[in-house]
């Protein structure tokens, strides 16, 4: 497939508000209903038997598993590291997760545990939830978890500044995160991941939520991410699918693949499974990889191994045989 | 009771209790109050809740919460859910026959309670067939009442009803199942959500009913039931800020009774909030005494409807 | 490296089909007089599902007659209420056996299970729902103070959509207080005969609804029958212009609602993804065998190239095959007929110089299929452009500004259906004021429901159904 555009004309965009809101108000509208619907259809497609066995293993090795809870402790930093590690303990052969999420203060606590696994580490900064803060303190929080050896940063957008169209004030976060991200070559021999959460239910409209993933990829994000999971709605599958579209759309113009990371009330294998079949006809099935998409979630993991062990012994298992989590 | 075969039945009946409704659970009175009811012939019924100003505001709250997702769903999911409380009402009409017969004095002489072509069944039935005119109506109102106007110039131009938002119904005392249907349904129907207090002395076919509507696929808190003094609860309705429009049908006393409420007062009242007022039927004013309609006519038309909803026009240019 | 692949998910046919069946008159299923039957097909597979009795004359006869005589004796003094009943009770009917209905359309028709689920069955149960609800109101719907039925309603119905247009036609005859005739399709005559099984469990006076099946001749008979008062008929214009031709000087009211050859006409600021989205659903939903179906494209210049390459990608992803299979988008053509006037026409679209682009997708050995194709370099002129397929076929044109637009839409003598994708709304009222057309959908397509009316301008035929305005198809003022 040819190109829509040449990628040049990004070079073209004046990263001030004025400039920004030209090129972002000038992608083509999102039609609410069309795109509920199309997600609503999308969303009964049926998954049998052996595929269903190989989606919910690849859900696993996506899944972002989360602890964002003030209560958080080295002790449930441990037992979730060991989860991530091993999330089914009768079952050897049950893929690993991809990431571990908590916040910056627990990072050292979590790559300690993981050390030696291909688990990373993702940690969620930029005054997470609220991205109220100054920017000092938002590199300050950020620079903290690269330090502590963060593989991947959930950094928040200021969703504030984007719903009053200061838009430059957005990309120029993103970018000075993204600054910080790499001084971690200096920790990790490569910089962290830059996950971007725009936090979609406080965007309100599609346009918006389209318009901030496209600000997201011009400051460089590896991940365009929905939601916190402090807000409802968190991710839906319309959201997502307008993410995926945009990284397509991206790919597309630039060459250049950014991930997409649902995150926040996907608790059950069979809303993973629709997501999977989001990707798969969205963007593509190249995405159908945890380096281009992550499912975050705390909950999720758990009924993905019910089901998983639904099909390995044929009958309807109980949460009993898994681990706390 | 005695069988037939005279063996006596020592088997003791399991009383219902009467409760109010409320966001669709059943709750007490806040006041823990209750008054006695009795059938026509003078015996005892029930102990029915007694409302008090609070249950009123407890019931408004309820009404406000599930109002805008009532009015949010499609005229035909609403027209479902409405023929569905018809289907509903059918399988316990001998319940209703009975407690109609027992509120408005229609047991057939000699047969205890009223038999199933008797005045009270007639009754039962039609109110059902009214629900289900009415439940007929939600995809249908804004086709007659709403319209394309041709305005003279390059704009469309349309009209539609859309609901009021809380509507505070006063059912009317004498018609306990027909008459409380006949105003409640038409108020629902197209988004509203209502508190019905009901028929201060035949209250039990409206709790009867909040029951059908508990177990139908109704949002809890589109309809709320109370029961209790009229006189006491209907200026608090009539007064709350966020009561949209009043329903009088309730205001005409039982046959050959006193009015315990003043509709005229109950509508100034209302005024200071610009509530619309469903007036009782007929052109006296409210010093001269209100009678209750004949509910068992049908209604000529969706006049009941039209009057709790706003009429919304809308304008947008035509242009490349 | 494995892949993400839907494993085939059929819906289990669990759906027993009779070996033969009768024809449906006076309540009862009987056999016709000159004993002739048909087969019908599973399209998907070629097997024969039943042997289907052919209604002659004398058959077509003995149901009007039965029709006539439930109108005089029952259903037309029958209060509304009444008829209320009978209508909300075959609703209720449709939405309790809607699998069973759901299956026996796919094995008939050949249309996706998805469809038939989603779409026919939902549908239908609500325009009986919806109709009921008229029929205790008629009083009240602006057409006149005493509306008064017609009479015999002898209605024809197609194989596209067979339970759903058979329910645009009975619902509202019956809620009107007509009695009817009805012929199911040729090809598709199964569902309207598990409705007539319906109708006896809703206890529906014998001869309220007859169902006729047959072919060509026997739908001639229906609406040349003298008795008949009413014409009712969904399919082409051919045959359209010999039924008004035949009831021409009779007093049969008639509507007709024919073919189609709908523009979707997309402006540069369309809200792009959904535009894709709707202009693949606008032709290639129920195979193309939609009258409405937008079958030409019209996209503004700016973008045309951008849009044919979303297109063609987005279009890539239909998944064509099992009908049955809940993961199918596009399914079986529904006759070796209806194949070949596809083929001939796009054939004739290579011979005149449009440039055609098939979907890359492997189609079942047995059975009729047609993959999605699309045309460009189409001229107006080019037969592609002009004639209805009837199949899922796209023709792709452009225009540079609003008026061409209007223009190259109304150059057909078409007018069923339009489609507008922009996202500005002063343009979309703009062009509806201007187009040609009995449905103008703006940044949607093919959506119905039973308040909503349907039908054409020019040559897609007259009358509405649906809504207050179909209801007048039925009705007539008494005098006072």
């Amino acid at each position: 497939m040819t190109t829509f555009a040449d990628a040049g004309v990004l070079d073209e965009i004046n990263r001030d508000d004025t400039g920004l809101r030209r090129w972002l108000h000038g992608l083509p509208g999102v039609d609410e209903v069309g795109a509920d619907a199309r997600a609503a259809v999308l969303g009964t497609r049926s998954i049998k038997t052996t595929s269903k066995a190989w989606a919910l293993d690849l859900a696993i090795r996506m899944v972002d598993l989360t602890t964002l809870e003030g209560a958080d402790t080295p002790g449930t930093i441990r037992s979730l590291a060991a989860k991530a590690r091993r999330p089914d303990p009768e079952d050897p052969g049950c893929p690993q997760v991809a990431a571990l999420c908590v916040y910056n203060d627990l990072v050292e606590e979590a790559v300690g545990h993981l050390k030696g696994t291909p688990i990373k580490v993702a940690a969620v900064t930029t005054a997470f939830p609220s991205g109220r803060a100054s920017l000092a303190v938002k590199v300050a929080d950020t620079r903290d978890a690269v330090r502590a050896g963060a593989d991947e940063i959930d950094m928040v957008i200021d969703r504030g500044a984007f719903l009053s169209g200061r838009y430059a004030k957005v990309y120029d976060e993103i970018i000075a995160v993204r600054e910080v991200c790499a001084e971690g070559e200096a920790v990790r021999g490569r910089p962290p991941h830059l996950k971007v959460i725009l936090e979609t239910g406080e965007l309100v409209t599609y346009d918006n939520v389209r318009r901030a993933a496209w600000l997201a990829m011009l400051a460089g994000a590896d991940f365009v991410k929905t939601s916190t999971g402090k807000i409802s709605p968190a991710a839906t599958l319309p959201t997502t699918m307008l993410l995926l579209e945009a990284v397509r759309d991206w790919h597309v113009l630039t060459g250049r693949a950014v991930g997409v990371k649902p995150a926040g009330g996907i608790r059950t294998a069979k809303d993973a499974i629709k997501h999977l079949v989001l990707v798969n006809e969205t963007a593509g099935p190249d995405w159908l990889d945890p380096d281009r998409f992550r499912l975050g979630a705390s909950s999720l993991l758990n009924d993905l191994l019910l089901q998983r062990r639904r099909m390995a012994i044929g009958a309807y298992a109980s949460a009993e045989h898994l681990t706390l989590g | 009771m005695t069988e037939p075969g005279g063996r006596v039945d020592i088997r003791i009946d399991i009383r219902k209790t009467y409760k109010l409704y409320i966001g669709g659970a059943f709750p007490r009175s806040e006041s823990g109050r209750s008054y006695v009811v009795r059938a026509a012939d003078g015996r005892f019924l029930a102990n029915a809740a007694a409302a008090s100003r609070k249950d009123a505001r407890d019931a408004v709250s309820a009404a406000l919460t599930a109002q805008p997702g009532w009015a949010a769903a499609t005229a035909y999911n609403r027209g479902q859910i409405l023929y569905r409380v018809a289907e509903l009402l059918q399988g316990r009409r001998d319940q209703f026959v009975s407690e109609v017969a027992d509120a408005e004095g229609l047991h057939i002489a000699g047969l205890g309670a009223a038999g199933s072509d008797g005045a009270a069944a007639a009754l039962v039935d039609a109110a059902i067939d009214r629900w289900v005119w009415y439940a007929g109506w939600s995809d249908k109102i804004a086709q007659i009442a709403g319209n394309a106007n041709p305005v003279a110039g390059p704009y469309f131009n349309l009209s539609v009803p859309e609901p009021t938002g809380v509507v505070a119904v006063l059912a009317p005392q004498a018609s306990s199942l027909l008459g409380l249907v006949s105003v409640v349904a038409p108020v629902i129907v197209s988004g509203n959500a209502c508190v019905v207090l009901a028929s201060q002395e035949r209250p039990l076919p409206a709790v009867t009913l909040s029951e059908v509507l508990a177990t139908s696929d109704l949002p809890g808190g589109v309809v709320n039931v109370l029961t209790g003094s009229t006189a006491e609860v209907a200026p608090w309705l009539a007064a709350h800020e966020a009561v949209g429009a009043l329903d009088l049908a309730g205001a005409a006393p039982l046959p050959g009774r006193q009015a315990s409420v003043d509709w005229g007062e109950l509508e100034r009242s209302a005024a200071s909030t610009l509530t619309r007022v469903l007036r009782l039927a007929g052109s006296a004013p409210s010093s001269e005494p209100a009678e209750e309609p004949d509910w068992t006519a049908p209604p000529p038309g969706p006049a009941r409807i039209l009057a709790f909803t706003e009429t919304k026009t809308v304008w947008h240019p035509k242009g490349r | 490296m494995p892949t993400f692949e839907y494993a085939p998910a059929p819906q289990s046919r669990d759906v027993d089909v009779k070996p033969s069946h009768g024809l449906f008159i006076g309540g009862e299923f009987t056999d016709p007089v000159e004993g002739q039957t048909l087969e019908t097909l599973n399209p998907a597979t070629e097997e024969v599902l039943s042997k289907v009795a052919v209604a002659g004359m004398a058959d077509v006869d003995r149901a009007v007659r039965a029709a006539r005589a439930a109108f005089g004796r029952v259903w037309e003094p029958m209060p509304g209420r009444e008829r209320a009943r009978y209508l909300f009770r075959i609703a209720r009917i449709l939405q309790e056996r809607s699998r069973e209905l759901a299956v026996l359309e796919t094995l008939d028709n050949g249309k996706p299970i998805r469809e038939s689920r989603d779409v026919d069955v939902p549908l239908a149960a609500a325009h009986f729902f919806y109709h009921a609800g008229w029929a205790d109101k008629l009083e009240h719907a602006g057409l006149g103070t005493r509306p008064r039925p017609l009479g015999v309603a002898g209605q024809v119905i197609p194989w596209n959509f067979p339970l759903l247009m058979l329910a645009w036609k009975i619902a509202p005859a019956l809620a009107t207080g007509n009695t009817v005739v009805l012929k199911p399709a040729e090809t598709t005559p199964l569902t309207a005969l598990l409705f007539a099984e319906i109708c006896q469990q809703a206890d529906l006076p014998p001869g309220v609804v007859n169902i006729v099946p047959g072919a060509g001749a026997t739908g001639a008979a229906v609406v040349a029958h003298p008795d008949v008062d009413k014409v009712a008929f969904t399919g082409s214009t051919e045959v359209g212009r010999q039924i008004a031709r035949s009831a021409a000087g009779t007093r049969k009211k008639v509507t007709l609602e024919l073919g189609g050859k709908a523009a979707n006409i997309v402006f540069d600021d369309a809200p792009i993804d959904q535009a894709v989205e709707g202009v693949v659903n606008g032709i290639f939903f129920n195979q193309g065998h939609v009258c409405c179906a937008g079958s030409r494209l019209l996209v503004q210049e700016s973008i045309a190239e951008e849009f044919g390459e979303r297109l063609r990608r987005r279009i890539q992803l239909l998944r064509v095959g099992d009908p049955l299979d809940k993961n199918t988008d596009v399914g079986a053509v529904n006759s070796a007929v209806q194949l070949a006037k596809i083929r001939e026409l796009t054939d004739a679209a290579d011979a005149e110089g449009a440039t055609r682009w098939t979907e890359p997708c492997e189609l079942p050995d047995r059975g009729y299929w047609f993959a999605p194709t699309v045309f460009t370099d189409v001229a107006p002129a080019h037969r592609i452009a002009r004639e209805e397929v009837f199949g899922p076929v796209l023709a792709v044109l452009t225009f540079r500004t609003p008026q061409e637009a209007v223009a190259r839409a109304n150059n057909t003598p078409y007018g069923l259906s339009a489609g507008v994708w922009t996202e500005k709304g002063s343009r979309i009222l703009w062009m509806a004021d201007r187009l040609q057309a009995g449905v103008v959908w703006a940044n949607t397509f093919n959506r119905f429901d039973p308040a909503s009316p349907f039908g054409g301008y020019k040559e897609s035929g007259f009358g509405r159904e649906g809504g207050r305005q179909g209801l007048a198809a039925y009705l007539k003022e008494a005098s006072a």
